[in-house]
């Protein structure tokens, strides 16, 4: 097999492989995770009908998409209304072809596509995920739904500046926008909130970290704002929007939007996890090249992580109240837009004072 | 008039934010912490598990008829049930016993006893205005079909959820 074969043929396989056996059975399940943690949380016993433990309600669920009744108002832009559920959907899953989900397995780099321009490519491909609820939301030609795209496009352009200035000090400090890259340098200088590995005892790593502390809670947050999750739910809310800007959407097509939403989340935690929690890399265990079992357990461990930050989404999402629209934008405009940019200057200024 | 709402103000921490939101995430960790671990009690999970061993003994179900240790039906006809019911649920057709039979001095016995229980109210006036004590409030509740006619009880029905009471007054035995 000529080398060019060889990457188109384990370039699909990784495709398939990380869409339809790792990111759709993941997002299913985080539908059913959502449900039980949220019933827990709320003193009752969640789905325990379908299967052991309702294991199987991902199923059914997807049983009752499939054979309902796919609507289309009559008053609604039938070109766009059809087309803003794929738009919804295909960012997010998009995104998670530059993120490094392994090291590797039998001598192939387990990432869909290393790329130079890594994060950029991140942001480019996210926040077109807006323009489905926005689409969405115009093309319902209804109220409710179009108050929810209107809020969905200013959030996004408040979280968005925020979102991408707060992964600045990252680069600044590993000069790379290659996601690949940024794994490797936290293999050799620990996460990068917790400087625990190479150069450790010195006192600089650790003044390092306190920048990239702000830097994650920044970037969470904002990841946050654009998944659209609790406490920033305003195009979907559904206690005042009746559901926002899926209201007039129903069966397959608002499953699109449904799942968007938690791929979006899935990508997000995937994209926290490689920049700032060592994305595959634990300590002490080693890289794929030491033997397939450990390139499974890279993996294993990647999305491991993964599954604990999507536990906080869900944590957090039944625990803390919907923002008023203008609270929302007083803290991306007047906190976060200015932590993040002072946060810049501080790692600027400790990298210029305090050479490596 | 108007009233001014003093605006409560807000202390450095409370504006901060943070703690209010780490002691609302303590809060709810901590339920999710005790409903994992089976710390919290929580509704009954119905048709699996039920309430029925600790119903009292004065529990109020749907209305039985009872035949007594020696297998007769208690019922006598004498309709005071009927007229009693308040919504009308029971219908007594009367038939006669006749001269041969042992119970021969009772003269009546049901020949029909519906209970209509879509109107039964389980007020239990049926039980306590019997001079017989053949009718009783049994423990059964779950009283569910899928037509209206399903829904009547008829003799058969109120024998079999009924069953044989024991220790009733045999006050139609010969000796007596």
């Amino acid at each position: 097999m000529n080398p060019t074969t060889f990457f188109i043929f384990t370039t699909l396989l990784k495709i398939v492989g990380i869409v339809f056996v790792v990111i759709l059975p993941m997002v299913s399940y985080a539908v059913y995770a959502e449900r039980k943690v949220s019933a827990l949380i709320q003193d009752r016993l969640g789905p325990n009908r379908v299967g052991p433990a309702g294991l199987f309600q991902p199923i059914a669920d997807a049983m009752k998409f499939l054979l309902k009744e796919d609507f289309t108002p009559a008053h609604v832009n039938k070109f766009y209304y059809w087309l803003a559920p794929c738009l919804a959907m295909v960012p997010a899953i998009t995104t998670i072809a530059v993120v490094p989900f392994g090291s590797t397995l039998f001598g192939v780099p387990m990432v869909i596509a290393d790329i130079n321009v890594g994060v950029l490519f991140v942001f480019a491909i996210a926040s077109l995920g807006v323009y489905g609820i926005v689409i969405g939301g115009w093309a319902s030609n209804s109220k409710y739904p179009f108050l929810g795209g209107v809020r969905s496009t200013s959030q996004m352009i408040s979280y968005e500046l925020s979102l991408g200035l707060a992964v600045i000090p990252i680069f600044l400090l590993i000069g790379n926008l290659r996601l690949t890259e940024v794994v490797q340098y936290q293999i050799d200088h620990g996460w990068m909130i917790v400087p625990f590995a190479g150069d450790w005892r010195n006192p600089l790593a650790w003044l390092l970290a306190i920048p990239m502390w702000i830097s994650f809670a920044v970037f969470a947050i904002a990841v946050f704002a654009e998944t659209n999750r609790l406490p920033f739910d305003l195009p979907e809310a559904e206690t005042e929007l009746v559901g926002g800007y899926h209201t007039e959407y129903s069966s397959m097509k608002f499953a699109l939007f449904f799942l968007g939403e938690y791929a979006a989340m899935i990508t997000g935690s995937a994209i926290i996890v490689t920049l700032f929690l060592g994305g595959w890399h634990f300590p002490g265990i080693p890289d794929g090249s030491h033997g397939w079992i450990f390139g499974l357990i890279n993996i294993f461990v990647f999305f491991a992580k993964i599954v604990v930050l999507l536990f906080i989404f869900i944590w957090v999402r039944f625990t803390l109240p919907r923002f008023r629209y203008d609270q929302l934008m007083r803290l991306g405009w007047v906190f976060f837009f200015e932590i993040a940019l002072v946060n810049i200057f501080c790692v600027a200024a400790i990298l210029a004072f305090f050479p490596r | 008039m108007s009233i001014n709402v003093p605006r409560p103000k807000l202390t450095w921490s409370e504006r901060l934010y943070l703690p209010a939101i780490a002691a609302g995430m303590a809060i709810t960790l901590r339920h999710f912490k005790n409903m994992l671990f089976r710390r919290t009690k929580v509704t009954m999970e119905y048709p699996e598990e039920k309430w029925d061993p600790q119903l009292p003994e004065h529990y109020r179900g749907a209305p039985a008829l009872v035949k007594d240790e020696s297998g007769r039906v208690r019922c006598v006809a004498c309709q005071l049930c009927e007229f009693i019911c308040p919504p009308r649920a029971i219908k007594i057709e009367p038939g006669e016993i006749s001269a041969k039979d042992r119970f021969s001095k009772v003269e009546k016995y049901p020949r029909e006893f519906d209970i209509d229980m879509i109107r039964c109210i389980f007020c239990g006036m049926c039980e306590e205005v019997c001079p017989e004590q053949a009718i009783f409030l049994r423990k059964d509740y779950a009283i569910t079909g899928l037509t209206r006619a399903e829904m009547v009880h008829n003799k058969e029905k109120l024998l079999e959820i009924g069953g044989v009471m024991h220790g009733v007054v045999l006050k139609w035995n010969e000796k007596k």
